[in-house]
């Protein structure tokens, strides 16, 4: 059964379309990830599905509720860590958890149970009575995720993660969200710009622009690229480029001076290229596909440059648009 | 309305405001200045034979000022959420609007009339003498002003995302609430355009309720402006608007 339906979506801010005509749906029990640069829609769809944003039109169904039409049975049946912490720094851990319990109806004879359960979910049993403000980024997001399983959620928002935490502790949290829908019968519907984090998911959606480029498990995107990826970078790219398509007619592309190529079998191929072009070679190097060259493959850039250009426009002036209305 | 959430709500307000015990101080430093040093300055250009001395008429409006202060200033919890997120998490909970508008407005009621009730102890040293039953009536309107206040902030902070714009609008509105509220002079004084701009003021109403419960016959100049029961009925009115506008202002955006 899905339990997320997405049908159609779609968003303006003003005249510009932060999510544009997305279609998809989520397995109940699985992982999915929303895989994209910032600014590409991402929040903002999730913003939608959980009743924080009406859509422009179309569709959101989550755990068999209209978003739009039963916000309050939606909100029952999900649980989220937004991007920003939303904790209260001056209550202890276990009071912010205790607030949520309420808010979500626990019933009173189960609360301390359930409270006490997620910590020690979380490793942080032991941390409860400290207030919030004394935890590191990691404790945060743990006691988040904690929060946001005490209600029982059917689905559990995830925007973002592990944004600003470091290699440890986002290493963890991986390990211990890849556990979350077999321990706790919850499905994770999760976004990132990190693609390497994004190989934890049953399935991807990659998004641009507002627009769904490709949807499908890690190892079929990677299929996409079509093999392994070479790198060679010459002393004349331009007539080695000429001399590689000439003879293995093998589309060459070129970025910052190295010239990169798909090919089935790199290792192979590799001595094969060097003995034609031979004394121009000055670099090789061979890549293993990754969700990054998928990104390269569907849109012609790599993720992070898209981090630094463009987005940052598209993001200022969705807020400068909201500070409007 | 989610009795739960309302609870739950409150409780942490109280929670943050027992831990701040500074905030207490601060906010009852306030009218005791006005009342021991500004009531008492005037008193003396004030003529004594208006019915009462100048520090017993201004008491209720110094225990309005105690209540539009503290009410005012814990709407400023909402412009905290937001800036902090916390807000975020309120709102994605399956909690009707109404609740949250409810439940952050009785918080404010219920700092309110523990810092109005400090000042009110003050009475004997004023010359009073309050019976029982005036002393629960004052607290009672205390309870719905700070209500009708509180839930007012509540509309204004709906508006602000961050603590510098919704300061400065705070001040630029506080103040004429409270010089247009009765609790200086009396409203049948001022000049005609004045007294309609402090008829539109909620305060005004609280201020002069406290009045009838203080000093029930007042005479002359220093009677209260209107009777109990517009006064009430303007309050509990006015609170019931607050609180809508208030909900739906908290509606989804965008």
């Amino acid at each position: 059964m899905s339990i997320i339906r997405v049908e159609n979506l779609v968003k303006k801010f003003g005249n510009i379309t932060a999510v544009n005509d997305i279609s998809f749906k989520v397995e109940e029990g699985t992982i999915f990830g929303f895989l994209g640069p910032n600014g590409a829609g991402k929040t903002t769809t999730i913003n939608i599905l959980c009743t924080l944003l009406s859509p422009t039109s179309g569709r959101a169904l989550v755990a068999g509720y209209d978003c739009m039409k039963e916000p309050a049975s939606v909100r029952k049946s999900i649980g989220i860590v937004f991007q920003d912490t939303t904790l209260d720094k001056d209550l202890t851990a276990y009071e912010n958890l205790v607030f949520h319990a309420y808010l979500y109806d626990v019933p009173k004879i189960e609360m301390k149970d359930r409270v006490n359960d997620v910590l020690n979910f979380v490793d942080l049993y032991n941390r409860k009575d400290d207030t919030v403000k004394k935890f590191s980024g990691g404790m945060k997001r743990r006691l988040e995720v904690a929060r946001g399983l005490i209600h029982r959620p059917r689905v559990l928002f995830l925007d973002e993660p592990t944004l600003g935490l470091d290699p440890q502790s986002r290493n963890n949290l991986w390990e211990f969200i890849a556990e979350l829908p077999k321990k706790h019968a919850v499905t994770i519907f999760m976004t990132t710009h990190y693609l390497e984090e994004a190989e934890v998911c049953d399935r991807i959606a990659i998004i641009d622009n507002g627009k769904i480029i490709a949807t499908g498990t890690p190892d079929e995107l990677k299929k996409i690229v079509g093999g392994d990826v070479v790198y060679i970078r010459t002393s004349d790219n331009v007539n080695a480029k000429r001399e590689i398509q000439r003879s293995f007619g093998f589309d060459v592309l070129e970025k910052e001076g190295e010239l990169y190529m798909t090919c089935s079998m790199g290792d192979t191929c590799i001595p094969e290229m060097i003995r034609t072009i031979g004394e121009k070679v000055l670099t090789v190097r061979l890549q293993r596909p990754t969700l990054n060259d998928v990104f390269l493959k569907l849109t012609g850039k790599a993720i992070r440059e898209e981090e630094v250009s463009g987005e940052g426009s598209i993001l200022e002036s969705i807020r400068a648009y909201r500070r409007r209305h | 309305m989610e009795f739960n959430a309302i609870y739950v709500i409150v409780a942490r307000e109280l929670k943050k405001f027992l831990r701040e015990k500074s905030r207490l101080f601060s906010a009852i430093a306030r009218p005791l200045l006005w009342l021991f040093i500004v009531g008492a300055g005037i008193s003396r250009l004030v003529p004594r034979d208006t019915g009462m001395p100048y520090t017993q008429f201004i008491f209720p409006g110094i225990i309005g000022m105690t209540i539009l202060f503290s009410s005012m200033f814990s709407s400023i919890s909402i412009i905290w959420d937001k800036e902090f997120g916390f807000m975020k998490e309120i709102l994605v909970a399956p909690v009707s609007r109404t609740s949250i508008v409810v439940g952050k407005a009785l918080s404010g009621t219920i700092v309110s009339t523990i810092q109005a009730s400090v000042i009110l102890a003050l009475f004997p040293f004023l010359g009073f003498q309050l019976s029982l039953i005036q002393i629960m009536l004052v607290l009672l309107i205390c309870v719905s002003v700070s209500f009708c206040i509180s839930s007012f902030g509540i509309v204004l902070a709906t508006f602000y995302e961050s603590y510098e714009s919704f300061s400065v609008i705070m001040n630029f509105i506080i103040m004429p609430m409270f010089f247009l509220s009765g609790a200086m002079y009396p409203v049948k004084l001022l000049p005609d355009i004045l007294k309609i701009v402090a008829q539109l003021n909620p305060l005004t109403y609280g201020i002069d309720a406290l009045k009838h419960a203080i000093f029930p016959d007042g005479m002359g100049q220093m009677s209260p402006d209107f009777s109990l029961l517009s006064c009430a009925s303007v309050i509990i009115g006015t609170s019931l608007v607050f609180v809508f506008v208030a909900s739906r202002s908290f509606e989804r955006k965008g």
